[in-house]
């Protein structure tokens, strides 16, 4: 088992005849992924390495059957893209592209309410359910499939840290995602908990916050009034500078608002185990979840 | 993206706000005919990006020429102190001159992007002048908070709960609900993730006036708003940052001693963090971007080098689609092109990291190689 997505999943690539849709295709293909068809609007008929490439997003729908896609285009163009592939009924849209306006964001998340897809991102590594799907950028070969460990992250390359320190201690992973760096975003942290507290494949979850908004706290009190599952948190941005944008679009600390101080003490009155040094992670996974692995 | 109060101001006189008769002056010698055209009283107010103005000396009320005269001759030029410009201060290379009005009250009204409700609040208060910080700590019910969907706009029940709210009188009804219909109509139009004007100002004869204007625009929507990135200017931001920026790097300066080169945001502030775990303070943060190539290692080495604090730096990548044989050769190339010479602490996970550490151990050059971040950290400490 496994959250969101499995090995029967089919995968569009939006923008899939770009040069980076043409590579991350490729990468989630040679993982085993089942990418049934990609969408570059004029460019239909033709195939990328054996993928066929449709005009639109209905198209391939109805061609291939597909029930995810992943988002590959650039910012000026991407929150379209989602809406096209809302507008297609997909079950889930993975959108990877950084950058979008909050403006554009904040329509696609209002024109959203009430449809049937669930919006990953978008400015994030995407999903994998290790050794069964993989929809985005992230490297596949650090993941160890078979769980028992869910991942949830507002980052990229800290995810991958994370999940590698899992793997170095032996814990394998159900699915991990990361839901992106922006101030707004589809899927969020308590959506992925709460898929993760039904799986029961799943039976511990490593949760990676950092500076900016409040999705952290909220996420906090959610685990300590629904899961039962052990949880490790941790948070990064203790040392930046206030007001200042951490890269991230999202991640900033404003009028006071957001601080990493204030995310922590609310997962430890919550019961999460709380990760204080990076370098420790997985070691303390490991001591978490000896109970329920 | 922060934009000048006369920026904001020519935005606002485009969407018809009104702002105040105004004029800008940027030499000495313009000050005396720019003032002889204007009537007594005048605001002399420094033209910085930074907040907190007034109680740094930038902002004076002159009721007759010659006071004008002097203060613009002070604030033109000087290095003006705020509590957000650090010590040095920033130098004022603009003033803008505004016909005093005759203020019978004063309000305060923003309007902002909402994360949470993913949409814009409206806040307003009738303390106008004051800080909008304080207001909300010691009186929060004379703040007043309209939330607006993005897609259905702004209706009319909501300018009318800020009309009663407020207390608007009946004579100025009207034209308070236009200013607010028209920068609704600007926030829009112009991505902006942020305006503010306080004071909004009525005056004895029952107009209504933007006396400050502060604009922030969303920096990810400036590829349709060529009009706003024209107004860039980079001479207020910290010299490297710019620099940084120009190249495509995501680097802030900060006070410590260690800098830091990571690839991507999440991990980089992580990095960051831990450097200050392990009893040294970090000198920047700087992503060179998930996929980080050789050559924004090379750019990354140059802006680290820059700041002369630096004692050390360390890199920490996790080499993910990016092989890291390729990110090694990266490292060792920029390195030897740059000249090396301070401690570098390397740490390098991910895909053929044996082949990539052999690569840096080969290299001649004084890389210490840290096999976790634990090690690293260890490292960082004796630096």
């Amino acid at each position: 088992m496994s959250i969101f997505v499995n090995k029967s999943t089919k995968v569009l690539v939006q923008g899939i005849t770009g040069k980076e849709g043409t590579f991350h295709a490729g990468q989630c293909s040679d993982y085993g992924t089942n990418i049934v068809g990609g969408i570059t609007p004029g460019k239909g008929g033709q195939n990328v390495n054996g993928i066929p490439v449709f005009n639109n997003v209905t198209e391939a729908c109805r061609e291939t059957d597909a029930d995810a896609t992943m988002i590959v285009v650039p910012p000026p163009f991407a929150a379209e893209a989602i809406l096209e592939a809302v507008d297609a009924e997909l079950d889930l849209i993975v959108c990877i592209t950084e950058g979008i306006p909050v403006m554009d964001m904040l329509r696609v998340k209002n024109g959203m309410a009430g449809k049937h897809s669930r919006l990953i991102g978008p400015n994030c590594p995407g999903i994998i359910t290790p050794g069964e799907c993989k929809i985005g950028i992230m490297p596949g070969p650090i993941h160890m499939p078979g769980g028992p460990v869910g991942v949830v992250s507002r980052s990229g390359t800290l995810t991958y840290e994370v999940v590698h320190q899992l793997t170095q201690q032996g814990l394998g992973q159900t699915t991990c995602l990361g839901i992106g760096g922006d101030p707004v975003n589809g899927t969020n942290f308590i959506d992925c908990l709460t898929a993760f507290q039904d799986d029961p494949e799943t039976k511990a979850v490593v949760m990676v916050g950092e500076i900016g908004g409040s999705a952290e706290e909220e996420a906090a009190a959610w685990i300590s009034a629904n899961m039962n599952k052990p949880v490790v948190g941790f948070i990064a941005g203790l040392t930046a500078p206030p007001g200042r944008r951490m890269g991230h679009a999202g991640a900033i600390v404003s009028g006071g608002k957001g601080t990493a101080e204030a995310k922590l003490t609310a997962m430890r009155e919550n019961g999460i185990h709380v990760c204080e040094s990076l370098g420790k992670l997985g070691q303390l996974c490991k001591e978490a979840f000896t109970e329920c692995i | 993206m922060k934009i000048q109060e006369y920026q904001a101001k020519q935005l606002f006189l485009q969407s018809g706000i009104p702002v105040p008769t105004g004029q800008t002056c940027t030499t000495k010698e313009d000050i005396s005919p720019l003032l002889a055209k204007m009537k007594m009283p005048v605001a002399v107010k420094a033209q910085i990006l930074a907040g907190g103005r007034g109680k740094g000396g930038g902002v004076v009320l002159a009721k007759t020429t010659a006071a004008a005269q002097e203060a613009a001759e002070n604030i033109l030029g000087m290095q003006l102190v705020t509590k957000q410009t650090g010590a040095e201060g920033t130098e004022v290379k603009t003033i803008l001159f505004e016909q005093g009005v005759d203020i019978a009250k004063e309000l305060y009204l923003s309007m902002l992007v909402d994360r949470e409700h993913a949409g814009i609040v409206i806040i307003a208060s009738r303390d106008g002048g004051m800080n909008i910080e304080t207001v909300a700590e010691e009186t929060p019910e004379r703040i007043i908070t309209v939330h607006v969907n993005p897609l259905l706009g702004l209706q009319g029940y909501q300018i009318r709960e800020l009309i009663f709210g407020l207390g608007i009188e009946p004579a100025v009804v009207k034209s308070f609900g236009g200013i607010v219909r028209k920068l609704f109509s600007l926030f829009m139009q112009y991505d902006c993730s942020l305006v503010e004007i306080n004071p909004l100002v009525i005056t004895s004869d029952e107009e209504i006036i933007a006396l400050d204007a502060k604009v922030d625009i969303d920096s990810n929507s400036l590829f349709r708003h060529p009009d706003i990135l024209a107004m860039h200017d980079s001479s207020e931001e910290d010299e490297l940052e710019a620099a940084a920026a120009s190249h495509g790097l995501n680097y802030i300066r900060l006070d410590g001693t260690i800098g830091s080169m990571v690839n991507g945001a999440g991990l980089a502030m992580a990095t960051m963090d831990l450097i200050k775990q392990a009893g040294v303070e970090p000198a920047n943060f700087l992503d060179v971007g998930g996929g980080a190539s050789a050559e924004m290692v090379e750019k990354g080495f140059r802006i680290i080098l820059s700041d002369s604090n630096v004692r050390g730096i360390f890199i920490n990548i996790f080499g993910g689609i990016l092989r890291c044989d390729i990110l090694a050769e990266g490292v060792v190339t920029a390195a030897k092109k740059v000249g090396l010479s301070l401690p570098v602490i390397v740490r390098m996970e991910g895909t053929n990291v044996e082949e990539g550490r052999r690569i840096l151990a080969d290299s001649g050059l004084t890389l210490t190689n840290a096999t976790d971040l634990s090690h690293a950290a260890e490292l960082l400490a004796a630096i």
